[in-house]
């Protein structure tokens, strides 16, 4: 079970511990949830076929075998009552990582979320807390069917009292995590399923990075590029392209949506003077048009140009056959630094 | 016409509407349960109904004088929330709705506190450990039945319940009512229970209106039927009457301690007065349904039986001067209810730091200390 992972503690035969491991974020995300289950028996997984199949995206493959069916819960098929549940069980001492199976289903749910869960310790006046995780897979890419690729991050962004962060790499995936496990406030982990697959080294030794902190992935110093998730790999694509052309891109991996950890992006449009905001979710009233807004009005002798957003189209997803002309692609990024440094 | 325990119908009663102890068909499996009552818990039963009747009056006329911000009132609803209250033990969890005012009481809440929520100084009112097991009210309606139902699958998960100790074996009653039961929370409530066995009752309060829309547009079917269709027992109850609601629900909380499994119970009641203090019954309401039911009233059945057991006319008035000076002390109390500070709109929106949230505390600070004569 979980063999291919090599995780901290799972080669109790060689005695010592692999200080990193290159994998893809599904492992990364099951290493960092089984040494969360691992530190804290209070830890559970719930949702829909977690449990024998690991989950449709395997995220969880190995752990009903290593913890059983009281740590790990295959649960009816009914959004609500997972988070309801969960709710309940957190109030019990326990914290629940809830999974919801596709980013569009998140939404049977949305009550409970944002009624309930996100008020829960204000009601109480401070009374409790509610160490709740949702695990969101979500993002486009993938080429699904409807509700598959949904990028609904801003709904839960928006909502007072949750924590809403997003991971791009296997590092981050797997420390992330277990900082959001073992957080006192719910928090809603947007998975990036785009790059579930993608390799890359996970060090088990530090995290690197508070849970909420931004930060910069690749310095430059022309314009400023700002995403979260799956799109850091498109700025990451787009900056090689455009040093190639002579534009030195710097690339700020967001990381946390709620709260925004403005600091590093504030400091690196201080030295650029540009800033374009990418994202695969619509950008009307969006994290996007937050951070836009924001750095406008904190940054705004600094800016040479206004604040560019790239997002997808303000329509719902498409099919699947034409996603490749709705999402922001590398070649879009380009237009809207160009057109950032052409003012 | 309005549904009505009798012999025809398995709804359980012990005592009639006339106050008589005369248990019918459906009543005998329960029967062992009164058993467990000895004359002063019929005294204490007959108290509390009285005087939480009283507390809502009162409530209702601090509402009407503008001190609340709304009233809902339990009028009509005290039997079978008195009877299934006193089911429960120290260890149980109890989930209200927002109309289980003597619920709270039984468990130990202080009243003022409901009223605190309802005078807009909190959103809660009190901390369920201190109080109880006593759950804030849930406004969104049947939100409550899962949380309860989760919280069922923890006493499992940590091996609180079934444990074959009736005095530590613990278990949740959940209370909602006969509109929320068509709420998708309620059914995946009843799910869950269902899959997990939880130790847990779903007490459904069927007080006939979900405020102006009669039960039949929830329900073509009895809804205790409904239990069976999620794979539990079900079964209906006089609400109106203290002793089945007690006795019906004390075997359901029993089996729920000792690992049977949830169960649902209806109670058949009524609504006397409005959905709430922002409500107009007589605008969709037949009077005579309404007369139906006072005529059933659950206060005057329950005094009719004491008195037919020979309690004291003293105990009686004893009784109403009580209800009395509790109201009295209410409305006292709850006149002294002072706003919070203003800080309150910050705090505990996390429990850990919030940069966003410090930062617009500290503008609000600094921006009504700007103003001359305001508060630092």
């Amino acid at each position: 079970m979980n063999g291919e992972a090599v995780t901290p503690g799972s080669t109790a035969s060689a005695g010592a511990a692999a200080a990193s491991a290159n994998l893809p974020m599904t492992k990364a995300l099951n290493a960092g949830l089984r040494q969360a289950m691992l530190a804290d028996p209070k830890v559970l997984l719930m949702g829909e076929d977690i449990g024998p199949l690991g989950g449709v995206f395997r995220v969880t493959e190995g752990l009903f075998a290593e913890f059983g069916d009281k740590r790990v819960l295959d649960t009816p098929l009914a959004e609500s009552g997972i988070i309801g549940t969960a709710i309940g069980l957190a109030m019990r001492g326990f914290r629940p990582v809830c999974e919801i199976q596709f980013d569009g289903f998140v939404f049977p749910g949305f009550d409970q979320i944002t009624s309930q869960l996100a008020r829960m310790r204000n009601r109480h006046e401070g009374g409790l807390i509610m160490p709740v995780v949702i695990r969101i897979p979500y993002g486009g890419h993938i080429g699904s069917i409807e509700h598959h690729q949904e990028s609904p991050e801003a709904y839960f962004a928006h909502t007072p009292g949750l924590r809403v962060v997003s991971p791009s790499n296997p590092h981050d995936a797997y420390w992330m995590m277990q900082e959001a496990i073992a957080s006192d406030d719910p928090v809603i982990f947007f998975e990036p399923k785009s790059r579930y697959w993608p390799k890359g080294e996970v060090h088990f030794g530090e995290s690197g990075a508070p849970l909420h902190a931004s930060r910069v992935v690749r310095t430059g110093t022309d314009v400023t590029v700002v995403g979260h998730g799956a799109m850091v790999s498109v700025l990451l694509q787009a900056a090689d392209i455009a040093q190639a052309e002579g534009i030195s891109i710097e690339v700020v991996d967001l990381r946390s949506l709620s709260p925004i950890d403005y600091g590093p992006i504030l400091a690196s449009v201080e030295k650029t003077g540009h800033l374009v905001v990418a994202q695969e979710a619509h950008g009307n009233v969006s994290v996007g048009s937050e951070i836009a807004a924001t750095v406008a009005e904190k940054a705004f002798y600094t800016l040479e140009a206004p604040v560019l957003r790239v997002s997808s189209f303000d329509t719902p997803f498409p099919p699947a056959a034409v996603e490749t002309h709705f999402l922001p692609s590398p070649d879009r990024v380009l237009e809207a630094i160009d057109r950032a440094l052409a003012y | 016409m309005p549904a009505t325990p009798n012999d025809a119908l398995p709804t359980v009663q012990l005592l009639s509407t006339e106050g008589v102890f005369r248990p019918n068909d459906a009543a005998a499996e329960f029967l062992p349960y009164l058993d467990r009552l000895t004359e002063d818990d019929y005294r204490r039963f007959y108290r509390d109904m009285v005087v939480v009747r009283k507390f809502d009056t009162e409530a209702a006329n601090l509402q009407r004088q503008g001190q609340l911000a709304l009233w809902v009132p339990s009028h009509g609803q005290e039997a079978a929330q008195v009877g299934s209250a006193y089911a429960t033990r120290s260890q149980d969890h109890v989930f209200p709705s927002y109309r289980e005012h003597v619920v709270g009481m039984i468990r130990g809440l202080d009243l003022v506190d409901i009223l605190r929520m309802l005078r807009g100084v909190t959103l809660g009112g009190w901390n369920p450990e201190d109080h109880g097991n006593f759950h804030l009210y849930t406004l969104v309606l049947a939100s409550q039945t899962l949380h309860a139902t989760g919280y069922a699958m923890g006493m499992q998960l940590d091996g609180s319940t079934a444990t074959g100790n009736p005095e530590t074996d613990q278990a949740v009653i959940v209370y909602y009512g006969d509109g929320a039961s068509s709420q998708g929370d309620a059914n995946e409530a009843l799910v869950f229970a269902a899959s997990y066995q939880t130790p847990q009752v779903f007490f459904l309060q069927n007080n006939h209106w979900a405020i102006s829309v009669p039960v039949s547009r929830q329900s073509r079917s009895p809804l205790y039927l409904r239990a069976g269709g999620f794979g539990m027992p079900g079964t209906q109850v006089d609400g109106n009457d203290v002793l089945a609601s007690y006795a019906v629900t004390a075997k359901s909380m029993d089996d729920a301690r000792a690992g049977r499994g949830p169960a649902l119970i209806e109670a058949l009641t009524y609504r006397v007065g409005a959905h709430t203090t922002a409500d107009d019954p007589t605008k969709y309401r037949d009077p005579e349904e309404l007369a139906h039911w006072v005529a059933r009233d659950p206060i005057v059945r329950f005094r009719t039986y004491l008195q037919g057991l020979g309690v004291e006319q003293e105990f009686l008035d004893s009784v109403d001067e009580e209800a009395a000076d509790y109201a009295s002390d209410v409305r006292r109390r709850a006149l002294e209810i002072r706003a919070p500070e203003r800080s309150v709109i910050f705090d505990n929106v996390y429990a850990e730091p919030h940069p966003l949230i410090a930062e617009q505390k500290t503008w609000l600070e600094r921006y009504e200390a700007s103003f001359e004569g305001g508060q630092a």
